[in-house]
C-alpha cells in the first residue's frame, strides 16, 4: 500500500513537515523529548487520513453556508462549520474559508492530547494554531507581502492571552480573496476562527469599482473553486494615499463589529506599506512601518 | 466543460486546471493543456560522437532555439526519457505516468517510464579495505540509528548492507527517518557517515575512498596474504630469507609457501601463531583491526613464535609487509635467534613499493537495489506478470535512470543498479517513508501489445520535445549501454520464446 502523505523532519531536526496534497503543515512542539515524539507521532497518524476525509464531503464544503446548513461527519468539517456559522447569515462564506485553521487546530489537539507539552504550534500556510501551558508564550513575527517576505513586526502571545489562532489573508496569498489587502492577519481564540475572520476582513479592504484593480470571475481561474463566479482580485495599481486610506478604513470597521461580538481579538491591516491596527495586538512591535503611516485605531 | 482545463490526478481533491494554472497544491499545473508536475524531468541525451568533446547541455540548449528535443536526433533513437521526476500516479493501477514510443533502426521501441516509490529498497555498499570495519551481522547506525547491517566481506572489501524494509518502516518513526536519509544520501551520490557497533566510524561516498576513523583510505590489498607471496616471491628470492605478507584473512610466509618451495627457498624454521590452512597459509594471525593487512597488529613480531634452533640462524634476514605495502619491518636475527629490527635494504624497498603500485585506488560502490511491486507494474500493463515475465524472457529490458542494471533471478523484478551511472540526484524519498527511484522498461512496440500495455496512452517522443523547461536535458554516459541499442538490448531474437 502507498501512502500519500508526506512526514519529515526538517533539516533543523526540530520541525516537522507534513505535505498530502495542497496541505502542508509545519509543525514544532517544545518540552521533554519523549513528549515531544509522543506528540509528532499523534500529529503523523492524524495526518494521514485528512485529506481524504476533507475529500470525503468536498462538494459539501465549497457550497455556501448558511444558517440551516447540515453538519458534515468529519471532524475537521465540523470545525470548520462551526467557525464559518457566525458570518453566514450576513455574507457569503464557504466553509472552505477555513479550512486551514481547522486543519492546524485539530493537529495541534491530537498533539496535545497525546503528550504533555510545554508549548507547541501548528502551520499551515501561515494559519497557526498555538498551544501555550501556564507561564508560556510565543514571539509571532508578521508578514505583508509573500512574495517579498520582511517582517511587518511581531507579536507576543502569552498563555494569559486568549489568543491560540493566528492567521494571515490577502490577495497575495496562495487562496482567492475579494478584496484589495496585501495582507490581514488576526489573532483570535481558534486557529479556524481567525483563519475565516481574516478572509472575511481581507476582503472588506476594498475600493469597489476602481479601475487600478483588475478582477476575474473565480470559476474563470479555477473552474471548481469555492467561489463561484465571484471576481476575485488579479492585479493592484498604486493608490492615492486617500484611496488607501479609505480601503482600510472599510476593512477596519469590519473587524471592529468582530471584534466587538468577540470574534477576533485583534487584526493588522496592511495596504501598500500602510498598517491599521484594531484591537490591542497584545505586546506587539511594528517593525517595518514608519510611524506617521500608521492609524492606530484602538491602541 | 469544453475547454482545455485538465482534471489533476496527484492527490484527491482532484483539482479541475485551466491552461497556465497550478492547482491547489502549486505542485502540478496545467501547461498547454496538459498536467505537468513542476520538477525537472530529466532527459537522457546521448553523447554525440562525432566531436572529441562533449558540449555542456545548457549551451547545446540555448542553439536548438528552445526546442529541447532535436528532430533528427529522435528519428535515430538518440533521446531517452528516463523516470526521473516523472512523478507517480494516484492511485496506482493507472498508467505510468510517461509511455513513449521511438523509432530505433526502423523498430518502434516503446519507453515506459515512472518512478518508483521502493518500501523494498537499500543499498549494498561495498568498500575497498582490509581494515576491520566490524563484525559481520553488525548493526551499522547513521544518526544513532540502526539503518543496516556489515554483511559478507568480499575480496579486499567490506560489504554493508544497508535499508531494506525493516529499517525503514519497521521500527520507529526515526529509525525509518534516518534510513531513508541515508540511502537517499548515498544514491545521490553524497557522504553519509556510518557507525558501526564495536567497529570503526566509516565516511561512505559512492565512487570515492572511504574514511575509515578518520583516517582516507588509499588503496584495496593487492591480494591475500598468500597470493602476495605467488606474485612476489621471484622479486624476493635470494634478497631476502623468509618473507611474512601479514593479511587479517590468510598471512602468508614464503618458505613454507608452495611458490617458495618451488624457488627452492630453505626453511628459516619460522614459527607462526594463527591456525595453518595449507602449508605457508596461515588464518587468524590476530584480531580484525584497521593496522597491518586489516589486523589489530601494532608490532607484527607478536605474530611470530620462537625460530627453531634447529634451522634458523644468526643473521637471517626476514621481511614483514602487509598486503597493501602500507606497513612494513625488516628484521635480522641475532645470535640467540631474536629479530632485531633493521633499516629496510634498497632492494627490497623496491618490493615493497611494487606492493603499493599494484593496489587499486581503494573505493565505495554502492549498489542500489529494489524491487519493483505489483503497483508499479501495474503501471506499465493490465496484466502485470506478463511484465515480469517480459523481463526474464529478455524482451523487456529495465533500466534505472537510464543506468544498466542487474535483475536478480527467481520472481519478481528485483535489480540493482550502480548509483554513480545515473544522472545526478537521481533519487527522491516520499516520508512513508520510502525511495522514489526511476524505473524504464524498454521494449518493442509490438511485445509491449503483446503483454497488455497502455496502448493508448504511447506517445510519440516528439510529443514531449516541445517547449518545456521543466525537462532538464542530460548527457548519457558514454560507458552505459544506451538503451535504446539494438546490439546491447535485448537479443529478443534469440532469446524469444515463441
Amino acid at each position: 500500500m502507498k501512502q500519500r502523505a508526506q512526514i519529515r523532519m526538517l533539516p533543523d531536526r526540530r520541525r516537522m513537515h507534513l505535505h498530502d496534497g495542497p496541505i502542508d503543515l509545519i509543525v514544532e512542539a517544545f518540552g521533554e523529548p519523549r513528549e515531544v515524539e509522543a506528540a509528532y507521532r499523534a500529529a503523523s497518524a492524524r495526518f494521514v487520513t485528512v485529506l481524504d476525509e476533507l475529500c470525503s464531503e468536498l462538494s459539501f464544503l465549497r457550497r455556501a453556508c448558511s444558517t440551516g446548513s447540515a453538519w458534515p461527519r468529519g471532524a475537521i468539517a465540523r470545525r470548520m462549520i462551526a467557525a464559518v456559522m457566525p458570518y453566514a447569515a450576513e455574507c457569503f462564506v464557504t466553509p472552505m474559508a477555513a479550512v486551514a485553521g481547522a486543519v492546524a487546530e485539530e493537529i495541534l489537539a491530537a498533539m496535545v492530547s497525546a503528550a504533555k507539552l510545554a508549548r507547541a504550534y501548528v502551520n499551515d500556510g501561515g494559519d497557526i494554531a498555538l498551544h501555550l501551558g501556564k507561564g508560556e508564550m510565543f514571539v509571532v513575527g508578521m508578514v505583508e507581502r509573500p512574495d517579498r517576505p520582511s517582517l511587518l513586526g511581531t507579536t507576543t502571545v502569552r498563555s494569559t492571552d486568549p489568543v491560540r489562532g493566528i492567521a494571515t489573508s490577502g490577495w497575495r496569498g496562495r487562496s482567492f480573496s475579494l478584496g484589495i489587502a496585501d495582507a490581514v492577519t488576526v489573532l483570535a481564540d481558534r486557529a479556524a476562527a481567525a483563519d475565516v475572520a481574516a478572509t472575511i476582513i481581507a476582503n472588506a479592504v476594498d475600493l469597489p469599482g476602481h479601475p487600478a484593480i483588475i478582477r476575474v470571475p473565480a470559476c474563470e481561474l479555477a473552474p471548481d473553486n469555492d467561489l463561484g463566479n465571484r471576481p476575485v482580485t488579479q492585479a493592484v495599481g498604486e493608490f492615492r494615499q486617500q484611496e488607501v486610506n479609505q480601503a482600510l478604513e472599510a476593512g477596519a470597521r469590519t473587524a471592529e463589529r468582530l471584534l466587538r461580538i468577540g470574534l477576533i481579538r485583534s487584526a493588522a491591516l496592511s495596504l501598500q506599506g500602510v498598517t491599521q491596527v484594531v484591537g490591542a495586538l497584545g505586546e506587539s512591535r511594528m517593525i517595518a512601518t514608519p510611524i506617521q503611516e500608521r492609524r492606530l485605531v484602538h491602541a | 466543460m469544453a475547454d482545455d482545463a485538465v482534471r489533476c490526478d496527484a492527490c484527491p481533491v482532484l483539482c479541475y486546471i485551466k491552461p497556465g494554472r497550478t492547482g491547489s497544491c502549486d505542485r502540478y499545473g496545467n501547461h498547454e493543456g496538459k498536467l505537468v508536475r513542476l520538477d525537472p524531468h530529466v532527459v537522457l541525451d546521448r553523447a554525440m560522437k562525432r566531436g572529441e568533446s562533449v558540449v555542456p547541455f545548457l549551451e547545446r540548449a540555448r542553439d536548438w532555439d528552445g526546442s529541447l528535443i532535436h528532430q533528427s536526433e529522435v528519428s535515430h533513437g538518440e533521446t531517452f526519457v528516463t523516470a526521473i521526476g516523472a512523478g507517480t500516479t494516484y492511485p496506482d493501477y493507472k498508467p505510468a505516468p510517461f509511455i513513449i514510443s521511438s523509432q530505433v533502426e526502423g523498430v518502434d521501441m516503446v519507453t515506459v517510464v515512472t518512478e518508483g516509490i521502493f518500501s523494498y529498497c537499500g543499498v549494498k555498499v561495498k568498500i575497498d579495505t582490509d581494515r576491520h570495519l566490524g563484525a559481520e551481522c553488525s548493526a551499522v547506525r547513521a544518526e544513532g540509528e540502526v539503518v543496516g547491517h556489515v554483511t559478507t566481506s568480499e575480496y579486499g572489501s567490506q560489504m554493508l548492507s544497508l535499508g531494506g524494509v525493516r529499517h525503514l518502516t519497521g521500527g520507529s518513526r526515526h529509525e525509518g527517518t534516518a534510513t531513508c536519509d541515508a540511502l537517499l544520501n548515498l544514491c545521490n551520490g553524497k557522504a553519509v557517515e556510518l557507525k558501526i557497533d564495536d567497529g570503526a566510524n566509516v565516511v561512505v561516498q559512492a565512487g570515492k575512498p572511504p574514511i575509515v576513523d578518520g583516517a582516507q583510505e588509499e588503496r584495496m590489498r593487492v591480494g591475500c596474504g598468500s597470493a602476495t607471496i605467488g606474485m612476489f616471491a621471484k622479486q624476493w628470492f635470494g634478497k631476502v630469507d623468509d618473507v611474512v605478507v601479514v593479511d587479517d584473512h590468510i598471512t602468508g610466509v614464503l618458505s613454507e609457501h608452495q611458490a617458495g618451495k618451488l624457488l627452492g627457498v630453505p626453511e628459516t624454521g619460522i614459527k607462526l601463531k594463527g591456525r595453518r590452512s595449507t602449508p605457508g597459509r596461515y588464518f587468524q594471525v590476530a584480531e580484525p583491526g584497521t593496522s597491518w593487512g586489516g589486523t589489530d597488529l601494532e608490532d607484527p613480531l607478536t605474530i611470530l613464535g620462537k625460530f627453531s634452533a634447529k634451522k634458523a640462524w644468526p643473521g637471517l634476514r626476514l621481511l614483514m609487509v602487509s598486503t597493501t605495502g602500507e606497513h612494513y619491518g625488516y628484521f635480522e636475527l641475532d645470535e640467540g635467534l631474536k629479530p632485531r629490527e633493521k633499516e629496510l635494504p634498497a632492494d627490497l624497498r623496491e618490493s615493497v613499493a611494487r606492493i603499493k603500485e599494484n593496489c587499486e585506488p581503494a573505493l565505495c560502490t554502492v549498489l542500489f537495489m529494489g524491487g519493483a511491486g505489483g503497483s508499479l507494474r501495474a503501471g506499465v500493463t493490465e496484466n502485470p506478470v506478463k511484465l515480469t515475465h517480459s523481463v526474464r524472457d529478455a524482451l523487456t529490458r529495465v533500466t534505472c535512470g537510464g543506468a544498466p542494471v542487474y535483475v536478480w533471478p527467481g520472481g519478481g523484478i528485483t535489480f540493482m543498479a550502480d548509483v554513480t551511472r545515473m544522472p545526478q540526484n537521481a533519487f527522491g524519498y516520499v516520508p512513508t517513508p520510502a525511495l522514489v527511484a526511476p524505473i524504464e522498461f524498454t521494449l518493442r512496440l509490438a511485445d509491449y501489445a503483446a503483454l497488455g500495455g497502455y496502448m493508448e496512452h504511447v506517445r510519440p517522443l516528439s510529443s514531449i520535445s516541445a517547449e518545456n523547461e521543466s525537462r532538464r536535458r542530460v548527457t548519457a554516459r558514454e560507458d552505459n549501454p544506451w538503451p535504446l541499442d539494438s546490439e546491447t538490448k535485448l537479443d529478443s531474437k534469440t532469446k524469444k520464446k515463441r
